[in-house]
């Protein structure tokens, strides 16, 4: 069985002509369907796309490589969601040859912090492909109105700046962000850290009910809660927080910057003309943004068609399409696209400005670096919406970190 | 093939002479069996098969996945899944209360329109197929189109609600208030094929009671009460059993509106919804398992216990 993966990327003849590629939606994968015809008149190849939501992709994922199903030769996945769990169940084929086979490539052009996330025990087990960044999305005309000559600078700032807009402008909440508790956890995680707390210590302890943590439990969820928009869902991913800054309907909002199209193009966003980015506002401990790797690309181990299946990564992470892939609005994991002021040209100079700041200082991951994610996040997020529910944060924060440390001994066995 | 062609045979019929094949006599003797063959390997295989798998994925620690190495743990996930009262046992309550109340105000419901429609009316057509318009619509995106009229700052309903002078309401996004509305949207949905079956029944039953009484001086209610209703029973019966079933399986409305666990305060979390996150999101199979046994058990006992009592109001 295990045979016919020895070749590593040679000769491919018998394999089949198509490769199956998974993808979620994502501008990415918009930008690479419209490029696929290069790809296919080049190799001769045919590429099957299969485009799911990320939810789904997740589900189709456990279904299909769990049966040890081979219709899957290139899968698109969240290294720090799944990277570990598909890596330890063995779906993720090992790419240490591969990744070394074309110098014009170059494998050392991606950054480092990327490349470990998609690395399982110091073997690459995919390529990063889309890197993330926290910043501040706010709106330039409501901090005018309110006498705001810059976006603040720290939390405390940010707090007073969303009283301020909210008592000026009824019906226009000061903030917003997910309110959902494993949703909200990535973009929390820049919180945490900016007050100078993380998910675990060096040791390998739960760490979520240091005082730090308490505070930015607490931060978090009051500011949600007293200046995000009235009868506040405690369910919401970006979608719906997205869709209340582009309505209109909030004055400041933390997401990932990978997301900005979403609220500068006008098709989309009622705020368009009027959306400013901040770099992440400093708390205690400093501005400490996350800085991530969202999605990488893999060859699923069960596939009978792996040569090709490196041929497509190889081309869709390469130098060329990795610059088309940023200019239209994808932050890329390449050092060179960075360096490339073509890269860079197509973006708001602010939000150059602000991504710049948050891959200078920013922080590796963006959630507990566990093989059962979900169930971390899940645990880790209690606190979160407890504190927007007007509950004590510290108190959820005490039984979160009981829980969480009895997920780790757990999963250390 | 060689009867055909044989013409001496070809007289002879379907009766079974000493020249005829071995196996042909064989598969004559067993044909009950040889008939039924497809449908019981298809059975099976689609449904015997995958319960049998479940149930032994029950007694194993399985997780991470399914093709990983997992061990036998006798009943363990049953004893820690009976013993937590923190999300098993509430997903049991949410199950219960969601169907109970969805069921009772389908079932009135569906009896007070069905009664309506019974009698021919001008435009009567037209009627049963606006009210039959929420059945037809696929779950999740009615469950789509009410998360995005009952959302609390740009839906509809609170809008609404404000024209009349009443406040605005947190909806789907309470703690409190998520699983009746989610019961709300279910009624929306369902109560017309409450409807449907009601009518099929109304329609069937024979007119002379209905005259018997009425020459007796009941009136309309006592007519309902005293003789639609009780020849209706079987019907209202089938009615609860192939509803109740579909409400306590409920589960692509409860995951259109509240998504992954029920909300993130668990409000909507049933059997069903907290079977999926162990299962999907938190690759629990064994554990994951086991809570559908336990649910697949309650499934079966209710509908027994409706059953036996639809026998008794065939008595």
């Amino acid at each position: 069985m295990g045979l016919s993966a020895c070749g590593g990327g040679g000769d491919d003849s018998a394999a089949s002509k198509t490769v199956r590629v998974t993808l979620a939606n994502h501008v990415w994968t918009e930008d690479i369907k419209q490029a696929l015809p290069e790809f296919e008149k080049q190799t001769g190849l045919k590429v099957e796309i299969t485009q799911l939501g990320e939810d789904q992709l997740s589900d189709q994922y456990n279904v299909k490589l769990n049966a040890g199903s081979s219709d899957i030769d290139v899968m698109m996945y969240r290294p720090l969601q799944e990277g570990k769990l598909f890596a330890k169940n063995k779906y993720l084929a090992d790419l240490s040859e591969q990744v070394k086979s074309n110098k014009d490539w170059d494998f050392a052009d991606f950054q480092a912090g990327p490349v470990e996330a998609t690395s399982y025990q110091g073997k690459p087990v995919g390529v990063p492909i889309i890197t993330e960044q926290e910043v501040l999305y706010y709106r330039k005309d409501l901090l005018a109105k309110a006498g705001l000559s810059a976006p603040p600078k720290t939390l405390d700032e940010l707090k007073a700046a969303a009283a301020k807009i909210q008592a000026a402008q009824p019906g226009v909440a000061g903030f917003v962000a997910r309110t959902g508790k494993s949703p909200a956890v990535t973009q929390f995680s820049s919180f945490l850290y900016s007050f100078g707390g993380d998910f675990v210590d060096d040791s390998g302890k739960a760490t979520v009910s240091s005082d730090a943590a308490k505070q930015a439990y607490a931060y978090y969820g009051g500011l949600i809660k007293e200046h995000g928009p009235a009868n506040v869902s405690t369910d919401m991913s970006w979608p719906e927080a997205m869709a209340i800054f582009t309505q209109g309907k909030a004055a400041f909002y933390t997401e990932a910057d990978s997301l900005y199209k979403n609220a500068t193009d006008p098709a989309k966003s009622k705020v368009a003309d009027t959306v400013g980015f901040a770099p992440f506002p400093a708390g205690p401990a400093g501005s400490k943004p996350y800085n991530v790797p969202s999605w990488a690309l893999g060859v699923n181990d069960s596939s009978e068609n792996k040569g090709n299946a490196w041929k497509f990564i190889e081309w869709a992470t390469g130098k060329q399409q990795t610059l088309a892939q940023q200019k239209s609005g994808v932050p890329s994991a390449r050092t060179s696209v960075w360096a490339n002021p073509e890269g860079t040209a197509t973006y708001p100079k602010d939000l150059v400005e602000a991504i710049a700041a948050s891959t200078k200082d920013g922080v590796g991951h963006d959630r507990p670096l566990v093989v059962k994610v979900a169930e971390a996040r899940e645990i880790v997020g209690q606190p979160i919406v407890d504190a927007i529910a007007g509950k004590d944060a510290a108190a959820a924060a005490d039984a979160a970190n009981t829980a969480f440390q009895k997920f780790l001994d757990d999963e250390a066995k | 093939m060689a009867t055909v062609t044989t013409p001496a045979r070809a007289t002879g019929g379907a009766s079974e002479t000493p020249d005829t094949p071995g196996w042909a006599r064989w598969a004559n003797e067993h044909r009950k069996w040889l008939f039924a063959a497809p449908a019981m390997i298809f059975v099976a295989a689609l449904i015997v098969f995958p319960l049998a798998w479940t149930g032994y994925l029950s007694l194993t620690d399985a997780e991470g996945s399914v093709r990983a190495e997992s061990e036998f743990v006798g009943f363990r996930n049953y004893l820690d899944v009976l013993s937590d009262t923190e999300r098993f046992w509430p997903a049991v309550g949410r199950t219960a209360t969601f169907t109970v109340v969805a069921l009772l105000f389908e079932v009135v419901l569906g009896m007070a329109v069905a009664l309506l429609l019974w009698r021919p009316f001008k435009g009567q057509k037209w009627v049963r197929v606006a009210i039959l318009m929420p059945l037809v619509a696929t779950p999740v995106a009615v469950g789509m189109m009410w998360r995005l009229i009952f959302d609390p700052n740009i839906g509809l309903a609170n809008q609404v609600l404000g024209w009349v002078g009443i406040g605005p309401q947190p909806w789907l996004a309470g703690q409190h208030s998520a699983l009746p509305t989610t019961i709300f949207i279910d009624v929306w949905q369902w109560t017309p094929m409450v409807v449907l079956i009601l009518l099929a029944g109304l329609t069937s039953l024979s007119e002379e009671p209905q005259e018997a009484a009425r020459i007796d001086g009941a009136s309309t209610w006592q007519r309902f009460r005293h003789v639609t209703l009780p020849l209706l029973m079987p019907t209202v019966i089938v009615a609860i059993l192939l509803r109740g079933i579909d409400a306590l399986k409920t589960f692509d409305i409860l995951y259109a509106t509240k998504g992954r666990g029920g909300g993130s305060f668990h409000e909507v979390e049933t059997l069903n919804v907290y079977a999926y996150g162990l299962s999907f999101d938190y690759n629990e199979y064994g554990v994951s398992s086991t809570v559908l046994i336990i649910f697949f058990l309650i499934i079966i006992g209710s509908m027994w216990a409706l059953t036996a009592r639809r026998k008794e109001a065939h008595r």
